[in-house]
């Protein structure tokens, strides 16, 4: 088997395993059966690494391969999830991340619980996290999958469990405390991995090294075109409009971004980061360093999608398919381009527009070898769409096939694939502790078995770690087709329920459990009919026209976050205040510590 | 040490609080929100000189980014100094 295998596929091989051994050496290492050690690492984890490993939980699989990509195909309308997945951060850092570390607890259900002195709260806080955090992990899991097939030609499942495997050993072993180590490791994997192509592409394009600037330089080779007007002027040629102006509408635009950063700050997998530091100081500051870190990728990554697609104008488009460059057959084999000869003339002709329906599926003749069209190209069996556009290309190509686009050796295809499956195994971590601590803690201890022994916690939520990790596979493996919708539903619902009870629970002092419990309620209730209704039910229905006030469903967490505020306020004026000795916890967690 | 100074201090502490969080998160919600997506045409009228971005689509994709990571620095800083004041001030009237 390893015969068959090229160059790029060992180096693959060889850096990802040691990635790989890393991890499980840093898991063997923190195991513990400490109780606070599995759910707040211990407690001293210095805010730079904190920093650290906060990005790395927070950049998945999505923002490491797709974000770029997406970027690249929408313009100036991709600005929503640069802003939308930064801006949340000073949110947390400024209104959360302060406030619930004084408050001490584990987890982010402690803190809804404890505040509204309401086992109902707690429970709908519960039900919330865990929703929420499946959701999102799906989407984690196929990740690893799909990364593992397209760089090694493992089957997509053996990639998924391998990726489990993995998970399990840091996560179960050692809890937060291995958790927030291996992410360290992570953030460093992924963060070279993507910045060592994105440097030697903007060399290659416009001769400055760093990327940020890059995207506003002069292309190298022209006489001081500037990079950016040269796209518009490529991308308005070919019949698409020009790169730095959107097609969103812009309330649209205003709502969806808002229901990202607001979600940000309400997803119990960052929140929870913030409760491992020594004291309030080191909150506030590993905020600052994790978006600092995260800064880095998501600036990173305009001026990469931007480089990607002039590329791939210039060196594809018009191109008679015997010129074309090598990363194209490569990548065609992987299914992630393929071309529809519409007119037969050799010659690649790239437009808006359809070039076939769904996915490519490739032919292959009677001993199994390719079948190979008059040019060379690789044969679709699927039905032709109307059109000129004769291109089919999958984002996720814009960040995968960089390191062949620039030329670079073999071992930084290795890294690139290393660092999708860091950021993905960071994110799923994160994900599956906030599972585990919510059955084990909030569920078991806290609300169902308050008796329970510290040793019998810690054995449940071993226990719930190791059925999450299964779970999560098993959506990985058998993925519901409705993976990257939900995660923006998962924005909507943190936007629409938590955000706000937190944001209430310490900037109010009279707001109290019948009102919370009302604004998550409404909150929910509202964003889940409203996604489920457009996505689900009636998705022909799913466009401006029938849309309310024309907010999409990716934006209307927003407006579900805004019901929650007004219809809590509505309901505590009607209701009793909180008791005095909740109001003194309040006033105790605005308060700074006795020792800074 | 009194209780009501004690109070008092508390009531001013979380009054400045309060008060550096309007004025960072109006600048939040301006340059996002505003420059990158209220006024973003408008501003696309100016270019960075020397560059190809217009100022509009250089705050939606790269700009905002960079005020939000400074925001939160202005932040931590002003919060431990208001922090070690109000420590500085217990300690004295005990």
């Amino acid at each position: 088997m390893f015969l068959a295998w090229s160059a790029i596929q060992l180096w693959t091989l060889l850096i990802v395993g040691l990635s790989f051994a890393l991890y499980i050496g840093i898991a063997i290492y923190t195991r513990t059966s400490k109780r606070s050690e599995f759910y707040v690492a211990g407690g001293g984890v210095h805010p730079i690494a904190n920093g650290m490993a906060t990005a790395a939980d927070w950049m998945s699989a999505a923002s490491f391969i797709s974000m770029a990509g997406i970027i690249s195909f929408q313009g100036r309308d991709g600005s929503v999830y640069l802003m939308g997945w930064t801006g949340g951060y000073v949110l947390l850092a400024l209104l959360l991340a302060p406030y619930l570390r004084k408050f001490g607890k584990f987890t982010v259900p402690d803190f809804v619980g404890d505040r509204y002195y309401s086992r109902t709260a707690r429970l709908v806080a519960i039900a919330c996290a865990l929703f929420v955090s499946f959701t999102y992990v799906a989407g984690q899991m196929r990740g690893v999958g799909v990364v593992f097939s397209r760089f090694l030609e493992v089957d997509v499942n053996i990639g998924v469990i391998i990726g489990m495997t993995i998970v399990f050993f840091y996560a179960v072993l050692g809890g937060m405390k291995g958790i927030t180590y291996t992410q360290v490791a992570q953030y460093c994997v992924l963060i070279f991995a993507f910045m060592v192509p994105a440097i030697f592409i903007s060399i290659m394009l416009t001769n400055n090294p760093i990327p940020q600037l890059g995207m506003g330089a002069a292309l190298t080779g022209t006489d001081g075109v500037f990079l950016l007007d040269k796209l518009d002027g490529l991308s308005t040629e070919l019949g698409f409009a020009a790169y730095t102006s959107g097609t969103k509408s812009i309330q649209d635009v205003f709502f969806i971004t808002m229901a990202l950063m607001v979600g940000t700050a309400g997803l119990p997998h960052v929140i929870i980061r913030f409760y491992t530091v020594k004291k309030v100081k080191d909150a506030r500051m590993s905020a600052f360093w994790a978006l600092l870190f995260i800064a880095i990728l998501y600036t990173a990554a305009p001026a990469v999608a931007a480089f990607a697609r002039t590329n791939m104008i210039t060196t594809v488009s018009n191109k008679a398919y015997s010129e074309i460059p090598e990363w194209f057959k490569t990548w065609e084999d992987s299914g992630l381009i393929a071309w529809n000869d519409k007119n037969n003339d050799g010659i690649v002709q790239y437009t808006n527009g359809l070039a076939f329906d769904g996915k490519p599926k490739f032919t292959a003749d009677a001993s199994g070898e390719p079948s190979r069209g008059s040019h060379g190209q690789r044969v679709i069996e699927n039905a032709s769409a109307e059109g000129s556009n004769e291109l089919y290309v999958d984002r996720d190509i814009m960040v995968l096939a960089n390191p062949e686009i620039a030329n670079l050796p073999n071992w930084v295809v290795g890294l690139v694939a290393a660092g999708g499956l860091a950021a993905a195994l960071s994110t799923a971590a994160g994900l599956l502790l906030v599972i585990s601590t919510a059955v084990a803690h909030d569920l078991l201890k806290r609300t169902l078995k308050p008796d329970i022994s510290e040793k019998g916690e810690m054995l449940a939520a071993r226990f719930a770690a190791f059925g999450a990790v299964i779970i999560a596979g098993l959506l990985g493996i058998f993925p519901p087709g409705w993976v990257a919708e939900v995660v923006a539903f998962a924005f909507g619902l943190a936007a629409s329920s938590f955000f706000p009870a937190i944001i209430m629970g310490i900037f109010s002092k009279r707001m109290n459990r019948e009102g919370a419990v009302t604004g998550m309620l409404v909150g929910i209730l509202f964003t889940t009919s409203y996604i489920v209704y457009f996505k689900f039910i009636n998705p022909a229905a799913n466009n401006a026209d029938s849309w309310w006030f024309g907010i999409s469903p990716e934006g209307i967490g927003t407006l579900g976050m805004v019901f929650n505020f007004l219809s809590a306020w509505i309901v505590c004026r009607f209701t009793p205040a909180p008791p005095a000795d909740v109001q003194a916890m309040v006033e105790n967690i605005r308060v700074p510590e006795e020792t800074g | 040490m009194s209780d009501s100074s004690q109070s008092e201090r508390h009531r001013l502490y979380w009054r400045k609080n309060l008060t550096c969080l309007g004025i960072l998160l109006s600048i939040w919600f301006i340059v996002s929100f505003g420059f990158g997506i209220l006024f973003v045409d408008q501003l696309d009228k100016i270019r960075i000189p020397g560059t190809g971005f217009k100022l509009g689509f250089w705050f939606a994709q790269q700009g905002s980014i960079y005020v939000f990571v400074v925001l939160i620095a202005i932040y931590v800083r002003y919060m431990n100094k208001l922090d070690a004041n109000f420590r500085q001030a217990n300690s004295s009237s005990n």
